[in-house]
C-alpha cells in the first residue's frame, strides 16, 4: 500500500459492519457477493462478536453512498448474514494495527525508537539488523509512520485493516427492517430518483 | 429410532410433501436410490440428462406454485444442474435441488466425480448446505424448503457426500420448525409505507401498474384487480408477470418492454405515477434507466428489500409480500375514475395496434401464435423457450389464468421449453402447449424419451425456421446483415420425433399447420408439430438495445 498524506487521496470509503454466522463458508459467500456485484473491498477483518456463535465482519469498501447501499442490502439477504449496516455516517472509533519491519544498524535503533515514540508506536523485536515497530491508530496515523520508516529500509509490512466502532452508546447491531425504508426515503431526498455513479445501462 | 442419511432424506422429503422428484442416478447417490423403493409416496421421474432435471423441476414450480425438487449425482451430475438452477435463481423459481458428493473424506482430494457444487452454485443459489452428518440432514431440508419457498423465492442446494448417505443417525421426526437468525422475510408491510404510497396514487392523474412475477408468486392477482378496479388503473405486466393479471380485462394492456406492446411503453413512459407490484425493474422493461419517465414516481411494492432502489429511487417503497401490500393498500384507496387517462392509452393502442402480421400463405410467428390461442379456447398452459417464438407468445395469446405463460425471464435460457413443459405436464392434467424454437429444440430435446415413457399429453409445436430468429435479428438491424452462425442446418424433426416414440407431423402452410394444431388438439399423448415459418421475420415493436421506452420502434426502416 502506498502512504499518502491527506485522508483526501482515499476514494471515497464507507464502512459496514456485517454480524455473520461463525460458519464453514461464510466468508466465500460476502466475498462471492462482493465479486459478483462488483463492489471492491479496501479491507476486510473477521473475528468474534460478543454474542456467541457470531463473526463480526468490519468491511471497508469505496464507493458512493447508492451503491453502499446495495452492499448492505445484499450482504443482508445472504442466509447467514445476520445485520449488515453501513456505519460511516455515525461518530466512529476506527483503529488499524500494523507491524512495520525496518533495517537498522545498532546505531540508527535510537532514532527510530524516537520516532516510534512520537506516534506511540512500540519497538516490539530488536535483531543486530532490524526491528519490528507496532502502531496502532487510524490509517492516516499508521501511513503518516510509514511515510517516515520507509527511508530507513522497509524490509515487510503487515496492516491489520481497519476495525471500527461506533461512539456512544449506540451499537452496530441488527436494525429493525422498517428502517431501509426510511433510509429510502432519505435517500431520495439526497439524490433525486436514480441512483447516481456509474448507471447501468440497457444491455444488449 | 436409527435411519441411514438416505433414509432420513427421503422422510424428509415425503414430510415435506415432496412427491416428485426429476432426478438421474450416478456412483455417489447409490445409497439413495437403494431405498427409494421403501418411499412408494416418491415419485421419481428419470430424466436423460440433469439439465433436463432442473428445468422440468423449475417447470413444475411454475406451473403449480409448490417447490420444485430435482435430483443429480455428484461431479458432472451436479455441474450439469448449473443452467437450470441458474434459471431458477432469476426468476426467484422455488425449488430444492439435492446434489450427492463425494465421501466425506475424500472432499477437498480431486476424488473422482468430485466437483464443489456448493462453491460453484453459491452466486446462484439463495442458499447452499454442504451436509457433513447424517443427523444434520432433516434440519438442512427443513430450512432448505422454507428458505426455497418464502420470501423472494428461490433454488437452494443442498450437497451430501456418499458416506452421509450411508451414516446411521437418530431419526426423532422431522423438524417442524426452523431457526434461522439471519433469514425473517418481512412479509406485513409498515403501515406509514403503506399510507404514503396511497397518498400518492390518490393524487395521481395517469397511475400506471407494472405488475411483475411477484404478483404470480405471491397469488395477489385477486387484489390487484380490486386495486386497478377501484382506483381505475391501467395494468400492464413485465414478461414474467404475464397472467398474473387477466389479459382480457378491460383495464389490462398486456406487457412492456424490449418487445412489448408500443401502447404500454408509451403509457409506461407518459405515466405520472408508477406502482411497480412485485417486480425489479429489469432492463428488459424498462429500456434505459436513464431515460425512462422522468418526471413519474415511483411506488415499489416488493419483498426484497435489496430491489428498493436498485435500478431506481423509489418514492414510496412498500416492503412485504406483494399480496400482503396490496390487501393493506386497498382501503387507503379512493375509488375515481379516469376517462382521459385510458382514452390516451386506447388511442395509441388504436393507431399502434400489435399486429405486424404479413398476409400471405406462409406461416408467420404472430399467425402461429394466434392459430395456437384460438385452437386452445386462450386456456392452455404455454411453456416457451427463448427468442422471437417466446416474444410472439408474449404478444398474441391473451392469458386469462395465473401461471399459464411459463417462460425463462431472466437468464433466457434457450432449451428451456423441453424440458420445463415436462415439468408443468406433471402439475396438471390439461395438455400443456410448448411453443418451442428449432434451436433451443435442439439442446434439450433427448427429454422426448421421458415425455414418452410417461405418456405425458405435451403439444410440442416447433417454431421451424431455420434459424436463430433473434439472433438473426440483430445481426440483420444491428451488424449489417452479416449472417453467421445463425443459420441452424436441421435433423428431420419429425422422425427424430418418431425415434422416441412420439407422433409427429409437419406443416408447411398456414393451413397445414391449422390442420396440424387440431389434430395434436385432439391427440392422446405427446406430440411434436414441425411448423416450417418465414424465414426471415422480425419481431415488432422493439426498443433497441440501449434506447430508452420512448423510442420503441414498429419497423426495421424506423431504426
Amino acid at each position: 500500500m502506498i502512504a499518502t498524506n491527506s485522508q483526501h487521496a482515499h476514494p471515497p470509503q464507507r464502512v459496514v459492519v456485517a454480524h455473520v454466522e461463525d460458519r464453514p463458508g461464510v466468508l466465500a459467500r460476502v466475498a462471492s457477493l462482493f465479486r459478483r456485484r462488483g463492489f471492491n473491498i479496501e479491507s476486510l477483518t473477521v473475528g468474534h462478536s460478543d454474542e456467541p456463535g457470531l463473526s463480526r465482519m468490519t468491511i471497508v469498501v469505496d464507493g458512493q453512498s447508492a451503491q453502499v447501499q446495495q452492499v448492505e442490502r445484499q450482504l443482508f439477504k445472504l442466509v447467514d448474514v445476520v445485520s449488515a449496516i453501513d456505519i460511516s455516517e455515525r461518530p466512529l472509533v476506527a483503529r488499524e494495527l500494523a507491524l512495520i519491519k525496518v533495517s537498522c544498524t545498532p546505531q540508527g535503533r535510537r532514532d527510530i525508537i524516537a520516532l516510534a515514540d512520537v506516534f506511540r508506536a512500540t519497538v516490539v523485536d530488536v535483531a543486530d539488523a532490524s526491528v519490528i515497530v507496532q502502531v496502532l491508530g487510524d490509517e492516516d496515523k499508521v501511513d503518516a509512520l510509514l511515510r517516515l520508516l520507509r527511508p530507513y529500509g522497509l524490509l515487510e509490512l503487515v496492516r491489520t485493516g481497519r476495525v471500527a466502532m461506533v461512539r456512544g452508546s449506540g451499537t452496530s447491531k441488527p436494525v429493525p427492517v422498517s428502517e431501509i425504508a426510511r433510509r429510502a426515503e432519505e435517500e431520495r431526498a439526497q439524490f433525486g430518483r436514480r441512483p447516481d455513479g456509474a448507471l447501468p445501462f440497457a444491455s444488449d | 429410532m436409527k435411519r441411514n442419511g438416505a433414509q432420513i432424506l427421503l422422510e424428509s422429503l415425503a414430510a415435506e410433501g415432496a412427491n416428485l422428484i426429476f432426478g438421474y442416478p450416478g456412483g455417489v447417490v447409490l445409497p439413495l436410490y437403494h431405498r427409494f423403493r421403501e418411499y412408494p409416496q416418491i415419485k421419481h421421474v428419470l430424466v436423460r440428462h440433469e439439465q433436463g432435471a432442473a428445468h422440468a423441476a423449475d417447470g413444475y414450480a411454475r406451473a403449480s406454485g409448490r417447490t420444485g425438487v430435482c435430483l443429480a449425482t455428484s461431479g458432472p451430475g451436479a455441474t450439469n444442474l448449473v443452467t437450470g438452477i441458474c434459471t431458477a435463481y432469476m426468476d426467484s423459481i422455488p425449488m430444492v435441488i439435492i446434489t450427492g458428493n463425494v465421501a466425506r473424506d475424500l472432499i477437498g482430494r480431486d476424488g473422482f466425480q468430485e466437483a464443489d457444487i456448493t462453491g460453484i452454485t453459491l452466486p446462484i443459489t439463495k442458499h447452499n448446505y454442504l451436509v457433513m452428518r447424517a443427523s444434520e440432514i432433516a434440519p438442512a431440508v427443513k430450512e432448505a424448503f422454507h428458505i426455497a419457498s418464502t420470501g423472494r423465492k428461490g433454488p437452494v442446494l443442498v450437497d451430501i457426500p456418499k458416506d452421509v448417505f450411508i451414516e446411521e443417525a437418530d431419526f426423532e421426526g422431522y423438524p417442524d420448525q426452523v431457526h434461522l437468525r439471519g433469514y425473517d422475510p418481512v412479509t406485513i408491510p409498515s403501515d406509514l409505507e403503506v399510507e404514503r404510497a396511497a397518498a400518492i396514487l390518490n393524487e395521481a392523474q395517469r397511475p400506471i401498474i407494472l405488475s411483475g412475477h411477484g404478483t404470480l408468486q405471491s397469488g395477489a392477482t385477486d387484489e390487484l384487480v380490486a386495486l386497478a378496479e377501484r382506483a381505475q388503473i391501467p395494468v400492464i405486466t413485465t414478461l414474467l408477470g404475464i397472467s398474473g393479471f387477466p389479459e382480457d380485462h378491460a383495464l389490462s394492456y398486456g406487457f412492456m418492454g424490449m418487445h412489448g406492446h408500443y401502447f404500454c411503453n408509451m403509457a409506461a413512459d407518459h405515466a405520472d405515477v408508477v406502482v411497480g407490484v412485485g417486480m425489479r425493474f429489469d432492463d428488459r422493461a424498462m429500456g434505459r434507466f436513464k431515460d425512462f419517465n422522468p418526471q413519474a414516481q415511483i411506488i415499489h411494492l416488493d419483498i426484497d428489500p435489496a430491489e428498493i432502489g436498485k435500478n431506481f429511487h423509489t418514492h414510496a417503497p412498500v416492503l412485504g409480500d406483494v399480496r400482503q401490500s396490496l390487501r393493506a393498500l386497498l382501503p387507503h384507496i379512493a375509488s375515481t375514475t379516469r376517462p382521459d387517462w385510458i382514452r390516451w392509452i386506447d388511442d395509441v393502442k388504436a393507431q399502434h395496434p400489435t399486429d405486424y402480421d404479413a398476409e400471405g400463405a406462409e406461416v408467420t410467428g404472430p399467425w402461429l401464435c394466434r392459430a395456437i390461442a384460438q385452437q386452445t379456447q386462450r386456456k392452455a398452459t404455454i411453456v416457451t423457450g427463448v427468442g422471437q417464438h417466446q416474444m410472439w407468445a408474449a404478444q398474441y395469446y391473451n392469458y386469462t389464468r395465473p401461471r399459464q405463460y411459463i417462460s425463462s425471464g431472466g437468464l433466457g435460457t434457450m432449451g428451456f421449453e423441453v424440458p420445463a413443459a415436462l415439468g408443468a405436464q406433471f402439475a396438471q392434467d390439461e395438455p400443456v402447449w410448448s411453443i418451442c424454437g428449432d434451436g433451443g429444440f435442439q439442446m434439450t430435446c433427448q427429454e422426448l424419451q421421458t415425455v414418452a415413457e410417461h405418456k405425458l399429453p405435451i403439444r410440442y409445436v416447433i417454431f421451424n425456421n431455420g434459424y436463430l430468429g433473434m439472433v438473426r435479428q440483430w445481426q440483420e438491424l444491428f451488424y449489417e446483415d452479416n449472417y453467421h452462425s445463425v443459420a441452424l442446418g436441421q435433423p428431420d424433426f419429425v422422425k427424430l420425433a418418431e425415434a422416441y416414440g412420439v407422433t409427429a407431423l409437419r406443416a408447411t402452410t398456414r393451413t397445414e399447420a391449422a390442420a396440424a394444431l387440431r389434430e395434436a388438439d385432439a391427440h392422446d399423448g405427446p406430440i411434436v408439430l414441425d411448423i416450417r415459418c418465414v424465414e426471415q421475420e422480425n419481431v415488432w415493436p422493439m426498443v433497441p438495445a440501449g434506447a430508452a421506452l420512448s423510442e420503441t420502434v414498429e419497423s426495421a426502416e424506423a431504426l
